[in-house]
């Protein structure tokens, strides 16, 4: 008898020790995670040290990025991606939110499932079949059909014809903007939808039932309930294109220089690292490019961080 | 015009204007997969698979060796990137529901999901290629999985969420401990729900390019060393399509093509599976 009990005791503390030991297995994978994040600061803080020690934080707003004279600063780049992210957005915004709206509110319930997964694949095409779309098929439609009437609107303008000044090329600033807003489309749109539909019905029921149009209901009851989450989205979709290398180096132009028109071309943080790293010299010219990549991570992830805080207040607490 | 009729035009006008929005989106996918189709089934012949890349000026050629390269390097982000993500995924959803260690590796975790890929590529440079003295297959592995892991923790842990905790009870009930009922009970009852994490991790790091460019660089030769130079498909494709010569775009568009269906294929794929499944 006492000897069972003395096998069931051994064969408990066994499975203890075992426990013990997969707990720790565990938490040391999720320990990896964490890990990467703090190794990738710390080595691109390394590594971009020689450039920090010898411009300082002028680094940041210096516009000149010359090899030949090792003079490097960050204003070129930072301008590229500022633009290029601001103006897929001035175009994404809208257009997610019309998608969202047409899935949740309009859209009927047969086509519902379809035309979501088509928006979702969307999402997963990589982001270099974008870029080569763009390059070969929209910069030469863009050069032909858009950008001389552009230019005949608004060129005279004062202020605003700058903007489109300069040869029509179709490579540049406001093509790699409009790729980009391609690209990020489908992830604001996803949120904006999955959000959309945390609305209680009996919100939506009730403005109905007093008469409210669908457009009235989005207007002043979704949008009021959801704006936080939606907030959110948007600012995903920043993350997104501030991040984004190859739909923007192939349509972007590659220039060192910031030009007044948005046909100018340029080059954006990602589009820089992604031209130059490979053929880069060691000493101050690859240690600016991990400068330049240490910026691009830490805006990317303050604007990532607040993205998540947001979406998960607006879904409640369940997160994504 | 009266306030009735303002509301019913500024209605036709709002949803008119979604409805604008989704098919504009939707043109937009058809547009770009005619285009990938109609370039890249041109490109794609017996040669596209046998011959390897063509020297510059060169006639003809193939992807044979950035096809098996991008193999490769896909095989060993996996066989690193799934059992990291699902033992990390586990401890999220068993051990680490309500701990602050937990809570922060979930937020990193989601900020992983999206963060710049090319700086991941820059990460393993610093890491891998500096001290190893080299570029390699093994560094552009290790890059993608880096950029995987965090896709098959979130829906590793967000599968187990869904297992109902009188499963759990129930397992514990009859005396099995704790690693056993992590991994004999829960995650078998959402196998599907894993093995769809994996699958869409593949998909997403299959078209990466920024973070090859700088670990696994590429090679123009065929070449099955994971410890030297690698071609790929995403590489070659960029390398491809900015050059002047036509038969280079032409491959380019060719291993777009192929990326491409390989992507979709796995996305529209699991969501098969999931279906079948009922989960969810």
């Amino acid at each position: 008898m006492s000897t069972e009990i003395d096998l069931h005791a051994a064969q408990v503390s066994k499975f203890r020790a075992q426990d013990k030991a997969f707990h720790y297995i565990t938490l040391l994978f999720a320990f990896l995670v964490l890990a990467a994040l703090v190794g990738i600061l710390i080595s691109l803080s390394i590594e971009a040290m020689p450039t920090l020690k010898e411009f300082g934080p002028s680094f940041l707003w210096s516009t000149v990025w010359s090899v030949p004279d090792e003079r490097f600063g960050a204003m070129i780049a930072i301008y590229g991606t500022l633009a290029t992210s601001i103006i897929a957005l001035l175009i994404a915004v809208p257009v997610s939110f019309g998608i969202a709206l047409f899935l949740t509110e309009t859209c009927p319930v047969v086509l519902r499932r379809p035309l979501g997964t088509a928006i979702e694949l969307l999402a997963g095409v990589p982001s270099i079949i974008y870029g080569i779309w763009g390059l070969f098929i929209f910069a030469p439609l863009f050069a032909k059909y858009v950008q001389p009437p552009l230019q005949s609107w608004f060129g005279d303008l004062p202020m605003i014809g700058s903007l489109f000044s300069g040869p029509p090329i179709g490579i540049g600033i406001l093509t790699a903007g409009i790729v980009l807003a391609l690209m990020v489309i489908p992830f604001i749109a996803s949120v904006m939808r999955d959000v959309f539909e945390t609305v209680p019905p009996i919100l939506k029921e009730s403005a109905y039932g007093v008469g409210c149009t669908t457009w009235e209901v989005v207007r002043r009851i979704v949008l009021p309930y959801t704006r936080v989450g939606v907030i959110g989205g948007i600012m995903l979709g920043l993350g997104r294109a501030l991040g984004e290398t190859m739909a923007v180096t192939f349509v972007i132009g590659n220039a060192n220089r910031i030009g007044a028109s948005l046909f100018s071309p340029g080059n954006s943080i990602a589009s820089t690292l992604a031209n130059e790293f490979g053929e880069a010299e060691p000493g101050l010219h690859i240690s600016s490019l991990f400068a330049l990549g240490l910026v691009l991570f830490v805006i990317t992830f303050i604007v990532l961080a607040i993205s998540r805080w947001l979406i998960r207040r607006g879904m409640g607490s369940e997160g994504l | 015009m009266n306030l009735y009729q303002r509301r019913i035009w500024s209605n036709r006008i709002g949803i008119g204007l979604s409805m604008l929005a989704m098919t504009f989106g939707l043109l937009a996918l058809l547009w770009i997969l005619w285009t990938l189709f109609s370039k890249g089934f041109s490109a794609l012949s017996w040669e596209f698979f046998t011959q390897d890349t063509p020297a510059p000026g060169s006639e003809g050629g193939g992807l044979r060796n950035a096809i098996v390269g991008s193999g490769l390097i896909l095989l060993f982000t996996t066989l690193v990137s799934t059992p990291v993500g699902i033992l990390a995924g586990i401890y999220l959803a068993e051990f680490g529901r309500v701990s602050r260690f937990a809570a922060t590796t979930r937020f990193v975790t989601d900020i992983m999901l999206s963060a710049p890929s090319i700086v991941i590529g820059l990460f393993v440079y610093a890491l891998v290629v500096e001290t190893l003295g080299g570029f390699s297959g093994w560094a552009g592995s290790l890059a993608l999985a880096l950029i995987a892991i965090p896709v098959v923790v979130r829906t590793t842990e967000n599968m187990l969420r869904l297992v109902p905790t009188s499963l759990r009870e129930a397992a514990f009930a009859v005396g099995a401990p704790h690693w056993q009922v992590s991994l004999k009970v829960t995650l078998r009852a959402v196998k599907a729900g894993v093995v769809t994490g994996v699958l869409l991790a593949i998909a997403r790091v299959t078209g990466e390019t920024a973070p090859l460019l700088f670990t696994a660089l590429n090679n123009q030769f065929f070449s099955t060393d994971m410890s030297q130079p690698m071609g790929n498909l995403p590489v070659v494709i960029f390398q491809f399509a900015m050059s002047p010569y036509d038969n280079w775009i032409n491959l380019a568009w060719g291993g777009a093509l192929l990326i491409a269906l390989l992507v979709l294929g796995i996305n529209i794929g699991t969501r098969i599976l999931f279906r079948t499944k009922g989960q969810r």
